[in-house]
């Protein structure tokens, strides 16, 4: 895994947070600040499991990669974690917490009510995420899948959105 | 095509200079003898050619004209302009111009002197860079920008300067003998990109904004290096090579420093002073945007005072404001500083351009030498390239996405001079340097080369490199959720990993703002209204708010807009701070193009519940549309003259505020509609009473929310149905089909199949929900109401998408309206 390369430069740091983060109870203060800090969390252990181990936190973080260009495809890897569409995945994955493949209303709804919710009333909530979804929803199943996340974010210019510089 | 018929206008323009030219010769030569003419007065003379008298400001003006008159002559031919920038265009006008005036009087009486140019011409043009200056991505790149623009600037003028000086040892320019200091003079002051000229080129050629700002953000944050540049080498020159030692140079460098971050501090210190006063001119909304251009002129003119560097001051003084004064002022006070300083700006950069070509046709300052000028164009280019090429590959490695190669070659290529050069030259002193006129003819060929031919060449290389272009894409709201989602995302994950990045300053910063700077610098009601994704939200209830308007007007439905009998000034209604909230949510569009200008939240129209109430509900529901409909059009919508009746004042431009019309009008209206319903089978009366009181109790109880026209367009709706505050979707889209009759010649038949299930349980459920619901001012949901609502949500989610399928395609667009403003 080329990504691990990368990460050994960063090891000690690592190991010390991966070991942090095996514990259930993973506080950093930051992150309680951080309105989907809970969500970003929970992202990195894999479903059902209670415990991180390295390559599974080096696999989530891989994901922050800078998009590389002159990676050598390995054809047999579906696709790799920095690509965009790794990168959509994740945050798609984000507001999914029920895994089911598509962001329902409530989900979005939740999402939103802990970004914005001291600003802004219920209603007000409702409607933006009632209107999201209209924006994005393509086959009319109120809902959105990872298809039209996809393509709803397809101008979103992701190189700047989701990298880390540190992880290059 | 157009060119005959503006020759007419050229003829005329060119007699009209002469015209000018002429009297004033005359009375440059005569002016001492006239003045006294007056004295032996015959009689009374019924009407006198006072030209003396209006002599300064009227060739002021008529400059003015003049050169509005080129531009208007230039851009009346698309064709020509899409080659040729028109910028080159205005240049050439101006020689034609010179050409003139030289054949009329044989010396140069109009060129570009650096006072008009220094203190009237460029700070509009830097006031109003810095005012729309895109912060988020300036700062972002902040650290390529000051790279290029300190080191790339200083290796510039270093290499030009030492270039030329060997290659005058190398006997390249004949006789020519001019010192070295003299050439690094040279070369400072033609080192710097100009940022007039790149805005110039750049604006027809539309490339990536990254590229653009990096450019442009170069050209403008060189000044502080050029200006101490050209004092450091002026004073040695004058000082004379054999003082020079280090303590001078040393303090050279602290001077610059000093230049740069004074002048960016004195900036940031007038944009905070223009926040304050923006907090406290409520009373004063007339004259708000002339604090904005004086103040900020005064930053320019301070800053040039302590010779700091003015247009860094001017720069960081629109930087550090704008997003506050958006938000504190109010909306027309937005607009009209927008527009006014795009008047200034434009009219400087073609007042600009123009006299630069009219000071060219002047004998008197051309020097020709072949070897000087030709090498300065080749150094000027080549050492730009080289030095753009080793500049950028250090930063790629510290960037997150690092600039292409091509991207690379346009920075090089779009290193253009412009006037700040020319003013600079303008300004050397003969006494010192012997050569000025070679510099001064030099610096003009540059000017013109990389203008005119550079700014040819720019769109034609920029499409042969497939150079990334600018792209213009419509707001969504799932995009700037989920760019907040990203930014939140990546603050954690640095804080995962415990490394202190980009986005934990960022973040840091932002909380920062929100608890002093917002405090500090913002209106109150301002402040509560800040939040960008739901500013995007209001924007796009505003645009479709249009769309619905517009789609109505055009099949005559609301013929209202006709009537001027009915003005509802929905101030006194809605509350003051309601209509704060909203123009100050429209005012910010740092980010986005600017939306179209009406207030949202026209109410979803009621749904009618059976066949026979549809007539009377039809009536009350476009009352009750009219009234909003008509409350967007009257905010903001040009008014017809009839309906602003101007009290002649200076200070209140006052529209219709007649509060005691509002009041009754609003009151007849909801007691029309209330009978309209209450004679309704389906007996919603009670529910309906019930929220309408707990409505307006609501109103009164001070909410620290805003409660935006959003959400009184649903509370009314919710009203007369009864049901909590959250628009069930199904009426909506129903009501949507029926209440537009220009686009629903029937009833659906099968609407009233439809509505009773869901109206049953509506009825069910109102009962408890509506005053609890109303009660709420805005804690979220317990799972109490969520489950009260679920059934309420299913059925309507079920039949809503029946419905949709139902309605014609002829209102599919209503139909997306209607949809999306349910919550």
């Amino acid at each position: 895994l080329s990504f691990l390369e990368c990460s050994w430069r960063f090891c000690g740091r690592f190991k010390a947070l991966w070991m942090k983060a095996a514990l259930p109870d993973f506080k950093i203060r930051e992150l309680t600040e951080n309105p989907i800090g809970g969500r970003i969390i929970a992202a990195f252990f894999p479903p059902e499991k209670e415990r991180l181990d390295f390559p599974s936190f080096v696999r989530i973080l891989a994901h922050f990669r800078p998009i590389g260009k002159n990676r050598s495809r390995d054809r047999a890897q579906p696709e790799q974690a920095n690509s965009r569409t790794g990168k959509l995945k994740f945050a798609f994955e984000l507001y999914d917490q029920d895994r089911d493949g598509k962001i329902s209303r409530e989900e979005l709804l939740q999402v939103l009510r802990a970004m914005l919710g001291l600003q802004v009333t219920e209603e007000q909530l409702r409607s933006i995420a009632e209107r999201a979804i209209q924006e994005a929803d393509l086959d009319g199943d109120g809902a959105i899948s990872f298809d039209e996340f996809k393509k709803s974010l397809e101008k979103v210019d992701m190189e700047h959105k989701m990298n880390i510089r540190f992880l290059k | 095509m157009g060119l005959h018929r503006h020759a007419g206008l050229w003829l005329l323009v060119s007699a009209m200079l002469l015209c000018c030219v002429s009297p004033l010769k005359a009375e440059l030569k005569n002016s001492q003898h006239d003045s006294h003419s007056n004295s032996n007065i015959t009689g009374i003379s019924i009407v006198s050619f006072k030209w003396e008298h209006v002599k300064a400001p009227y060739i002021v003006a008529v400059w003015v004209l003049v050169c509005f008159l080129c531009k208007l002559v230039i851009e009346a031919n698309h064709h020509v302009t899409s080659i040729i920038p028109e910028s080159a265009l205005l240049i050439c006008a101006g020689f034609i111009l010179g050409g003139i005036i030289w054949g009329a009087d044989h010396q140069q009486t109009f060129s570009l002197t650096p006072v008009v140019f220094f203190y009237y011409l460029l700070p509009p043009i830097i006031v109003d860079s810095g005012y729309h200056m895109p912060n988020k991505l300036f700062f972002s790149n902040l650290g390529a920008i000051l790279v290029h623009a300190i080191i790339g600037t200083c290796w510039n003028a270093a290499t030009l300067g030492l270039s030329l000086w060997g290659c005058q040892k190398g006997g390249a320019m004949g006789d020519l003998d001019i010192g070295l200091l003299q050439y690094l003079l040279f070369g400072s002051l033609i080192a710097a990109v100009d940022p007039v000229a790149v805005l110039a080129v750049f604006e027809q050629v539309h490339v990536n904004d990254v590229l653009f700002i990096l450019v442009f953000g170069e050209s403008l944050l060189n000044d502080g290096v050029t200006v101490v540049l050209f004092n450091v080498f002026d004073a040695f020159v004058t000082l004379g090579g054999a003082q020079i030692d280090a303590v001078e140079i040393i303090k050279g460098i602290i001077s610059f420093f000093v230049v740069a971050f004074g002048g960016s501090l004195l900036g940031m210190v007038f944009g905070i002073l223009m926040c304050f006063l923006t907090r406290c001119t409520k009373n004063i909304e007339i004259i708000e945007p002339g604090f904005i251009f004086v103040v900020g002129y005064l930053s320019y003119l301070t800053a040039e005072m302590l010779s700091l560097s003015a247009i860094l001051s001017c720069v960081f003084c629109g930087v550090c404001c704008q997003k506050y004064i958006n938000a504190n002022m109010n909306e027309n006070s937005v607009k009209t500083v927008k527009y006014v300083m795009k008047v200034l700006a434009n009219g400087s950069e073609t007042m600009i351009f123009v006299f630069l070509g009219i000071s060219a046709i002047d004998k008197t300052i051309w020097v020709w030498n072949t070897g000087f000028i030709l090498l300065t164009l080749l150094f000027i280019f080549v050492y730009r390239f080289i030095g753009v090429f080793l500049l950028t590959w250090p930063l790629n490695r510290y960037r997150l996405v690092p600039l292409e190669f091509i991207d690379q070659l346009i920075m090089g290529f779009g290193g253009l001079r412009g006037a700040v050069a020319y003013g600079l030259a303008v300004m050397m002193d003969e006494k010192k340097i012997k050569e000025k006129n070679l510099m001064v003819s030099t610096t003009l060929i540059v000017v013109f080369f990389t203008v005119i031919i550079q700014g040819i060449l720019m769109k034609p290389v920029v499409t042969w490199l497939k150079v990334k272009r600018a792209t213009l894409h419509d707001l969504t709201l799932i995009e700037k959720v989920q760019n907040r989602v990203f930014e939140h995302m990546l603050v954690a994950v640095e804080d995962i990993s415990g490394q202190i990045g980009h986005n934990y300053f960022r973040d840091k910063w932002k909380n920062f703002e929100e608890k002093w700077m917002m405090w500090m610098l913002m209106k109150p009601s301002a402040r509560k209204t800040q939040d960008h994704v739901f500013s995007v939200f209001h924007q796009l209830n505003l645009k479709d708010a249009v769309e619905y308007v517009t789609e109505g007007e055009r099949s005559g439905s609301l013929e209202f807009i006709r009537n001027d009998s009915v003005l509802i000034d929905f101030k006194k209604k809605l509350g003051d701070d309601m209509l704060e909230a909203m123009p100050d949510v429209t005012a910010d569009t740092s980010e986005d193009p600017p939306p179209p200008l009406v207030p949202g939240g026209v109410t979803n129209p009621v749904p009618s519940v059976s066949l026979e109430m549809h007539e009377q509900t039809m009536n009350g529901l476009r009352e009750m549309e009219d009234l909003n409909s008509h409350h967007l059009l009257q905010e903001h919508l040009y008014k017809g003259r009839k309906q602003h009746r101007h009290r002649f004042s200076r200070n209140h431009l006052s529209i219709n505020t007649d509060e005691d019309e509002v009041q009754e009008i609003f009151q007849r209206t909801m007691r029309k509609r209330l009978e309209s319903f209450k004679s309704a089978k389906m007996g919603m009366a009670l529910p309906k009473t019930i929220s309408k009181h707990t409505k307006k109790e609501q109103q009164k109880t001070p909410n620290g929310k805003n409660r935006i026209s959003v959400d009184e367009g649903f509370n009314m709706t919710s009203a007369t149905l009864g049901s909590h505050g959250n628009t069930p979707s199904l009426p909506v889209s129903v009501a949507g089909g029926i209440e537009n009759p220009a686009f629903m010649a029937d009833l659906d038949p099968v609407v009233p199949l439809q509505i009773p299930p869901w109206l049953a349980e509506a009825e069910l459920d109102s009962g408890g929900v509506a005053p609890s619901q109303r009660a709420q001012a805005r804690p979220p949901l317990t799972a109490g109401d969520l489950r009260r609502l679920a059934p309420l949500r299913i059925s309507t989610q079920s039949t809503d998408s029946f419905m949709m399928a139902d309605i014609p395609d002829a209102e599919h667009n209503q139909h997306h309206y209607c949809a999306a403003l349910h919550t």
